[in-house]
């Protein structure tokens, strides 16, 4: 994992209190679960949100699915930062500085 | 309430995704729009708790994911506390669905730790005296006490208020007070008629304008308060002329146990003539949910007679509501009359008809008058 300190100020997100969000055996693959509503995720999005666990920036998870997927950071990052954005507009996730 | 169907954005590769337990059909409160059985006091043996916890993990087994927990007035199961931290401990996403009138600071808290994720309150109007007339009980200062402890305790929360001829016109102060209490979600269903709304439909269907006007009103309302809140306004579908996708296909994601452990397709199929429910006291849910003739009769689409049969819209409404087809046109198998292209839409315009023609009372509705439960004592 790689380490968080050197960016205090970074926003790190984190999934919004509404929502339940975990891996679902039945459906191989992570679901995020809200009131009277599921939404099942793509690999991508799976372990995408899976680091969004209130400790992780940005780059944290760029560098993680980079190595993840065995592709290049600068190609994951647009890619990341567009669907973190997707899930803001959602509500799905939160940021904190 | 009667519900179109929940959101779910996935299949259950034929499996079931959302358990509803209907803990019990006694209430607090006579809604003149209550969707439980009329004949509600025909089936008074409740499943013990551990048949219920019985149900909650064979149900998780063969896949579900989001439980609710609904009545009647679920609160006023004693080991409702214990059913959801069974549930919880599972893995499911737990949903309350509450008059609220029950419910108390020190229960909220009990649920909470239960791992109670989210509750629904029914709310009947931003009107005391409405509230009144619709419950057919006093309660509306009670409910409003309880929605403040709700978010009080953090719970997300949906304040459901079914729409009708009595309350239509007070859409943007329920609105305004949606907003003051502070939910996230706030439903404005319009009633759907069956069971006791259907036996009050004349008096609380609202008015072609009534609804344009609600509408406006709620693109406004929208509009001002952006994230804030969720606005739901879930149109009826006698004026919309296109059938509701009914629990997204009959036996297909849905499963609902009636508190005396029968196994439905959905809450109102009970009433359904000519169908035998089984009940999970004399069969393994699975075998139910598979195999069982009533699971299996309208599944797909083998079933479906003209115009559904050669319909372009059948893969994304099925047909439209079952229940609804009985009970306007005697065949659960026609095509749901709130279809224009149903040969039995005119019942339905002919309900609307008959509802614009009738003066519109509080007094004459009937009130839901079985299954009634003092909180108290």
């Amino acid at each position: 994992m790689a380490d968080s300190n050197n960016h205090n100020s970074l926003p790190r997100f984190r999934i919004a209190p509404v929502f339940m969000f975990r891996w679902e055996e039945s459906q191989q693959a992570f679901v995020l679960m809200y009131p009277e509503g599921i939404v099942k995720l793509n690999t991508t999005a799976g372990e995408i949100l899976n680091r969004c666990n209130g400790l992780n920036t940005l780059n944290d998870i760029v560098l993680e699915l980079s190595e993840l997927f065995s592709e290049q950071p600068d190609f994951i990052e647009p890619r990341v930062r567009q669907f973190l954005e997707v899930c803001h507009g959602k509500g799905w996730i939160q940021s904190e500085s | 309430m009667a519900k179109a169907g929940s959101n779910l954005n996935l299949d259950g590769q034929g499996n079931p995704v959302w358990l509803l337990l209907e803990l019990t059909y006694r209430c607090p409160l006579k809604c003149a729009f209550c969707s439980n059985p009329t004949d509600l006091a025909a089936h008074p043996d409740e499943l013990t708790t551990a048949e219920w916890k019985s149900v909650i993990r064979d149900a998780r087994d063969m896949g579900a994911m989001q439980i609710g927990f609904s009545g009647g007035e679920p609160t006023l199961r004693k080991d409702l506390e214990e059913l959801v931290a069974e549930a919880n401990a599972l893995g499911y996403y737990t949903n309350l669905i509450t008059s609220g009138i029950g419910l108390t600071r020190k229960r909220l808290e009990g649920l909470k730790q239960a791992g109670l994720r989210h509750i629904q309150l029914g709310f009947q109007s931003s009107n005391p005296e409405t509230a009144h007339w619709l419950a057919g009980v006093d309660c509306y200062d009670k409910k409003l006490r309880i929605a403040r402890e709700i978010k009080d305790l953090g719970f997300p929360m949906v304040l459901n208020v079914p729409i009708s001829s009595l309350n239509i016109h007070q859409v943007p102060e329920i609105i305004a007070l949606a907003a003051d209490i502070g939910v996230e979600y706030l439903e404005l269903a319009n009633v759907q008629y069956y069971n006791w709304a259907l036996v009050n439909r004349d008096q609380l269907m609202p008015t072609r304008e009534a609804l344009a006007m609600a509408e406006a009103q709620v693109a406004d309302a929208r509009k001002q308060l952006g994230d804030r809140m969720t606005i739901f306004f879930v149109i009826p579908d006698y004026y919309e002329g296109r059938p509701k996708a009914c629990m997204n296909g009959w036996g297909s994601i849905h499963l609902t146990i009636a508190p005396d452990g029968m196994v439905l397709p959905c809450s109102q199929a009970r009433t359904l003539p000519g169908l035998h429910f089984p009940n999970v006291r004399d069969h393994d849910l699975g075998w139910i949910w598979h195999q069982s003739e009533s699971f299996n009769r309208y599944r797909g689409d083998d079933w479906m007679k003209e115009p559904c049969r050669s319909c372009t819209e059948k893969e994304h409404d099925f047909g439209g509501c079952r229940c609804q087809a009985m009970l306007l046109t005697g065949d659960a198998a026609n095509a749901d009359p709130a279809c224009s292209k149903s040969p039995h839409h005119h019942l339905v315009r002919e309900a609307v008809a008959r509802a614009g023609a009738t003066r519109q009372d509080h007094r004459m509705l009937i009130a839901r008058d079985a299954g009634w439960h003092p909180t108290e004592g």
